[in-house]
């Protein structure tokens, strides 16, 4: 074998491992991204039915109902638009009314929105900064005042 | 006073590192031994400076002095002791003096240990060493001064976040920094071998140790993070592919490839030029983990916009060392010599195809990492790029590695035999075959590829044990022969033994534990029982309990197996008083089948809780195997060529490229 066909041996194998790479990444891409909205943008967006997506906000203040076993509904809200979420599982430390929340699920056609995991960041210092901002954007973040 | 001595000592530690840095640099192009040999007492004095700031950082902590406001923000007196000394790098000013502490102790150890070195490149290399701790010092005493007083002093302070209140989580910062700063050696020698313009295989044999070193902390302060995050999250999960992860897995990846490359520069001679290039990445990548910490930025490209002057300051630092180093790369590389050509069947062509998955892995992480940061910094839309996404692209290139793996210590160097590796692996392939075909039998559930993989790291395992079965014959001699030679076998490759080995027990952790897992989520009153995994669960009811720093409540569960009992089980919920917090304990039941793992939640309606019950098969394996990689790197480091260290550059300036055997 001379010396050049070490190379091309060489520069194939790398091009079939980037090519490799390079599909898996974008097939990844297209399939297993989630978007992150807050209430008022799944109104804006008029999601279809089975979308998956994250939905960030404020657990809204007295809307927690415990139902049969430790299926549990509440409403996430940016102070602008509230959304209707169901989850059964059992709930993060620190997750409170009037704190903020992650829940990602499936929005079915009910208008509710199917939670499959609830994250909730601990306490005001750790206020998901996704959510801190857009409540900010729309003017409605009440800050680390909150204690 | 305690604290402005440290204060003073950290920004006398930047003017030496100055010095550090401008005199040797200035010393190997005047060709003037003494300045370069300032380097030596500088790298020394720097490490002395920077421990008397930290110690007395530490002393604060321990005597809980609050009119120091790191103190007063991330300490309380009434924790314990243990978290008191954490708690002085679980914060950001904190952590980042850890970091240059680490730094300019490598230094020091290279000042120290490095007399065997030729004078320039140890100048070079303690300078290039020295810019860093510029850079990080600056950054400290600019943007996060620990030592910043309070008046008046609170009487008592915030706390620790209680979730980092954790034996675990208290040393998984120290070996994580080891590994992320460790990489800095091998960057330094990179660079200083650039300045030089040359580069030997000598020089691989110096680095090696250094990056071994790195690599088996962060090993270490990986899978203690992991650990951590299984019992201590509640999730019962030991890997989420969240951006932190990610930023200690790529350094991981890029300096396990190093580790390899450098391995063939010191036997062959070759792939010196890439060998420096993934130095230079491998350091990068962890100046890169600790801006995407440190700066904030993961969380939101803007949170970084809340401090600016930290995210700015960092990302500075990364942009002049990266793009400092890759400019002096570009430029100095083609100077370097190329040696020791190979057929592309070889030991050499075999860890050339590990670099090139390795690598590749690491991109596709690097990939998922950044790309939301990119996309929002650029479009505003905010996405998550989870598990999936990971699983799908990291799997397929790494299960190809794991499969070429046991060939490449099988293969000779230059020129291989692939039919005869193949042949000396055939009882390995048959085992690994054989036990996926009876676990694909025996199981009723789980994805059908699961079986093959408990099969690629019984492969691994026994792949690494043939070899060096076949090095010592023992199917052709005696075990009196066979004896001899497992005592003459270099410690290196017991080394290789226990990482591929160790690889090999993550491998059957993490495919089983994925696999097989078992979980219930139940709402349980007193009395009632649950069924998991072949145990059966007796909830007893609740208790509260008091710890030292907070309040529990602590749900009582007996366990039963075959009418025997077997362990009660107490998982809790505390309550942290001063840092008005709350965590989940879980409680684990271990056995060699596998982890039972109970959860208590909320109190729900009718006097019911919310618990929650996984049976993790194998998990510990994942931990353990890498306890395992991390001995193999220790027995690899104690080996005697390391040892003795690199023996001197044959001839002088004038035969360059020529390294002693």
């Amino acid at each position: 074998m001379t010396r050049k066909q070490r190379r091309g041996v060489l520069i194939g194998t790398a091009l079939a491992v980037l090519g490799l790479a390079v599909g898996l990444v974008l097939f990844a891409m297209r399939d297993s991204i989630v978007f992150f909205y807050t209430p008022t943008e799944v109104a804006e967006k008029q999601l279809a039915p089975g979308t998956r997506f994250r939905l960030g906000g404020l657990v809204e203040g007295g809307t927690v109902v415990r139902s049969e076993g430790t299926n549990v509904r509440f409403v996430v809200t940016d102070r602008a638009k509230q959304l209707p979420v169901t989850y059964t599982g059992v709930l993060p430390d620190l997750f409170r009314e009037g704190q903020g929340v992650v829940a990602e699920g499936v929005m079915e056609a009910d208008g509710v929105f199917h939670a499959d995991s609830v994250l909730a960041k601990h306490d005001e210092k750790y206020m998901p900064p996704e959510i801190a901002e857009k409540l900010k954007a729309q003017g409605v973040w009440r800050g680390s005042d909150a204690k | 006073m305690i604290a402005e001595t440290g204060h003073y000592a950290l920004i006398l530690a930047l003017g030496v590192a100055i010095l550090q840095t401008v005199l040797p640099l200035w010393g190997t192009r005047t060709r003037d031994p003494e300045l370069m040999a300032i380097a030596v007492p500088a790298a020394q004095m720097q490490f002395l400076l920077i421990a008397l700031a930290f110690g007395a950082l530490m002393t604060a902590y321990i005597t809980s002095d609050f009119s120091l406001a790191t103190v007063w923000q991330n300490s309380a007196a009434a924790k314990p002791l243990l978290y008191k000394i954490s708690g002085v790098w679980g914060n950001h000013e904190g952590s980042m003096v850890l970091w240059v502490l680490i730094l300019a102790l490598f230094g020091a150890a290279v000042a120290t240990f490095g007399s065997n070195l030729p004078p320039e490149l140890r100048a070079n290399v303690l300078a290039v060493q020295g810019s860093i701790g510029v850079a990080f010092l600056l950054f400290i005493v600019m943007t996060s001064n620990p030592f910043l007083r309070l008046d008046p002093a609170p009487l008592d302070g915030n706390g620790l976040n209680p979730v980092l209140q954790d034996p675990a989580l208290a040393f998984h910062p120290p070996f994580l920094y080891t590994g992320y700063v460790g990489f800095s050696m091998a960057f330094s020698f990179a660079v200083a071998a650039l300045i030089d313009g040359r580069i030997d295989a000598a020089w691989a044999r110096w680095v090696r140790p250094w990056t071994l070193l790195a690599w088996m902390c962060l090993t270490i302060g990986i899978a203690m993070g992991s650990w951590w995050a299984y019992y201590e999250l509640g999730w019962g999960g030991f890997w989420f592919w969240d951006p932190v992860e990610n930023a200690s897995f790529m350094p991981w990846l890029a300096g396990t490839a190093l580790l390899h490359s450098a391995l063939v520069m010191e036997k062959r001679d070759a792939l010196k030029v890439w060998t420096l290039l993934l130095a230079i990445i491998t350091f990068s990548l962890s100046l890169m983990g600790t801006f995407l910490v440190r700066s904030g930025v993961l969380t939101s490209v803007h949170a970084f916009a809340v401090d600016p002057a930290r995210g700015a300051f960092i990302l500075g630092i990364m942009g002049l060392f990266i793009g400092g180093a890759l400019t002096l790369f570009t430029w100095r590389a083609p100077l370097l010599k190329q040696g020791g050509i190979f057929a592309p069947i070889s030991r050499e062509g075999a860890l050339v195809l590990n670099n090139l998955l390795l690598t590749t892995a690491c991109a596709a992480v690097f990939v998922g990492t950044l790309y939301p940061l990119l996309l929002e910094s650029l479009t505003g839309e905010k996405i998550s790029v989870g598990a999936p996404f990971f699983n799908l692209t990291f799997a397929p290139l790494i299960v190809p590695l794991i499969i070429v793996l046991p060939f490449g210590p099988m293969l000779a160097w230059k020129r291989g035999d692939a039919l005869g590796a193949a042949q000396r692996l055939t009882a390995a392939a048959a085992v690994a075959l054989i036990i996926a075909v009876a676990i694909l039998a025996a199981t009723k559930r789980g994805p059908w590829l699961a079986p093959f993989g408990i099969g690629l790291g019984v492969w691994l395992i026994i792949g690494a044990l043939t070899e060096i079965a076949t090095r010592v014959r023992v199917f052709e001699v005696g075990p009196a022969e066979v004896w001899r030679r497992l005592r003459n076998l270099p410690r290196s490759a017991f080394g290789t033994l226990l990482a591929h080995g160790g690889l090999g027990m993550c491998v059957i952790g993490i495919v089983a534990t994925t696999a097989w897992r078992e979980e219930r989520i139940l709402a349980l009153k007193p009395g009632e029982a649950a069924d998991i995994a072949g145990y059966h669960l007796t909830f007893d009811g609740v208790a509260p309990r008091q710890g030292p720093n907070y309040r529990e409540r602590v749900g009582l569960f007996s366990v039963t197996r075959s009418g025997a009992a077997v362990a009660s089980l107490e998982p809790s919920k505390r309550e942290f008083t001063v840092e008005r917090n709350s965590t989940t304990e879980a409680a684990i039941h271990v056995s060699w089948r596998g982890d039972l793992y109970v959860v208590v939640g909320d109190a729900l309606k009718e006097g019911a809780y919310s618990v929650r019950i996984y049976f993790n098969p194998l998990v510990r394996l994942i931990w353990l195997g890498a306890v395992v990689m991390f001995m193999g790197g220790a027995v690899s480091l104690s080996d005697r060529r390391l040892r003795v260290g690199a023996p001197r550059r044959a001839g002088s300036r004038a035969m360059p490229a020529k390294a002693a055997a």
